[in-house]
């Protein structure tokens, strides 16, 4: 089948970008949307033309690097999935598709459809890990976690950090990230010790990199390919209430 | 309880094929998957260059004949959580840190030759994108260094290889310029790089008169077609010497002793 894509050329951050028009005229049902700008660069390399830019790792749909904008939506129409698990026999011959990187403040342009996400990374390195002593391994059974808390911290530790949270909320916020990794690692008894400080610095970084601030819209979770929910959400502000109540000064517990 | 378990594994499926495997029988069969083998580490995880530590699945790895889902993530957390904290700081304690800057004669060196590398790709200016050298070999290497190997077929690979490589230098077609983010250029390297890593595997299965682990050469097989192990002969891990392009690497041999478990012929009947 035939492919129109209208994609977003940008030669780097500093550069005036704008969209061009390109046909994919033998595209198989059976590609993956990134195979199908596989096969674009290719004809666009033999012709002489630059490839198009695009951020891909895994293509299973685990490692996060993948996405842009697919008529405005975060990763294209279908539900949680990534672009790479995003498979061209959910469009129709003809298709005219408007791919566009990642749009906000916090996520630079480099090139392109790829954009620069080491805010995450930044966020990440403010709170959003444990600190253990490595060297032995502890008895499995030593620390108890109940199943279902077991179970809703995995849940949470399935984002993969893609960034289509932030792309799609009107207010660029990474509140859905933030939260995930907060519920991640707060539902777990190893990430008690540090809880308080984990949200007060994620949130402290999360405003030096000029992320959007929440206001309930719930874009983040309709094009999660993770299928984290809001309510992550409401557990950091929960965390950031307390923390604020107990953390400051310098208390600990309730 | 199958949804609980395999729940993204039968998405991923879903997504791929667009059936679904709760209603249709799955299609499966067996693939490479992984390269394995890595960089030769010592007991402390300390590779040939003093200080130069090499965790997880870069280094030569643990995993047996098989190398299943997660063994990335468990030798990443063996390496880096229990082994590298106990034998790092001894290095780090003992070693002297002398101030280095940008102006010392190694990082001229390293600087030279990758502006030299990247000079030779871009100017090249041939007539295949690198995508089609990647297939290529790619589908040299399943055809003939896959889940099952013969002598004839390495021997195949092996006289192949250095021909592509001599190709891919010449006719590789790379645009853009190395001056902005240049994917095609990455990927590049990459798969200049893949030519040596691609030969040496073949060299290493073509060593290795014998099927074992991940290895099954079919010249070597019991007569129920399970893998023939070779232990009197074969032993050991083969290490092998970069020599530079194009010369022959040099094998030294880690003898494998084992003292109380013993490797025995695998049977999954």
């Amino acid at each position: 089948m035939r492919i129109v894509l209208h994609i977003w050329r940008q030669a780097k951050a500093a550069a005036p970008g704008r969209m061009v028009r390109y046909e994919v005229p033998d595209v198989n049902t059976h590609m993956s949307f990134l195979e199908m700008l596989d096969i674009l660069n290719e004809d666009l390399i033999a012709k002489g033309e630059d490839p198009v830019a695009f951020d891909h790792d895994c293509r299973e749909g685990i490692c996060g690097m993948c996405g842009c904008m697919v008529n405005g939506v975060a990763h294209g129409p279908l539900p949680g999935t990534t672009l790479c698990q995003l498979h061209m026999r959910h469009f129709k011959d003809g298709d005219e598709l408007y791919l566009e990187p990642w749009r906000a403040r916090a996520f630079p342009v480099v090139k392109d459809l790829v954009v620069d996400r080491s805010a995450f990374d930044r966020l990440i390195a403010a709170g959003g890990f444990i600190s253990v002593s490595t060297g032995s391994a502890p008895d499995g059974n030593a620390v108890l976690v109940p199943k279902e808390n077991a179970d809703r911290s995995m849940d949470a530790a399935a984002c993969i950090g893609c960034g289509a949270c932030v792309a799609m909320c009107p207010n660029a916020s990474a509140s859905l990230f933030m939260g995930a990794k907060l519920a991640h690692l707060g539902l777990l008894p190893q990430g008690q010790p540090e809880r308080e400080r984990r949200v007060l610095a994620m949130e402290a970084q999360a405003n030096r990199e000029l992320f959007g601030s929440c206001t309930n819209i719930g874009e983040c979770e309709a094009v999660c390919p993770k299928g984290i929910k809001l309510e992550v959400i409401a557990l950091m502000n929960r965390d950031f209430l307390r923390a604020n109540w107990v953390g400051r000064g310098g208390l600990k517990g309730d | 309880m199958i949804e609980e378990r395999y729940g993204n594994l039968f998405e991923m499926y879903e997504r791929i094929t667009g059936e679904d495997p709760y209603q249709s029988p799955m299609r499966i069969f067996p693939a490479i998957h992984y390269t394995m083998g890595g960089l030769w580490v010592d007991y402390n995880l300390m590779s040939n260059i003093p200080g130069l530590y090499v965790i997880g699945e870069a280094n030569f790895s643990d995993h047996g004949a098989n190398r299943l889902g997660a063994s990335a993530l468990m030798q990443g957390l063996a390496d880096g959580y229990f082994v590298l904290p106990n034998t790092i700081n001894d290095y780090i304690a003992s070693a002297k840190a002398e101030k280095i800057d940008t102006g010392h004669a190694a990082m001229k060196e390293a600087e030279a030759q990758v502006n030299c590398v990247t000079k030779r790709l871009l100017e090249a200016k041939g007539t295949r994108s690198v995508d089609s050298f990647h297939r290529e070999l790619g589908k040299l290497m399943w055809e003939y260094c896959g889940m099952s190997r013969t002598a004839e077929g390495l021997k195949h690979a092996l006289s192949q290889i250095p021909e592509m490589r001599e190709q891919f230098w010449r006719d590789v077609k790379v645009p853009g310029t190395g001056e902005e983010l240049n994917q095609s250029l990455e990927k590049a390297g990459r798969v200049g790089d893949f030519f040596e890593l691609a030969e040496l595997m073949c060299l290493d299965a073509l060593e290795r008169n014998e099927s074992c682990g991940g290895h099954f050469r079919e010249e070597y097989q019991t007569p129920d077609g399970e893998a023939a192990r070779n232990d009197d002969q074969f032993s050991y891990v083969a290490a092998w010497e970069f020599r530079g392009v194009g010369n022959p690497p040099e094998l030294h041999h880690e003898p494998l002793e084992f003292e109380y478990v013993h490797p025995a012929q695998r049977s999954y009947k």
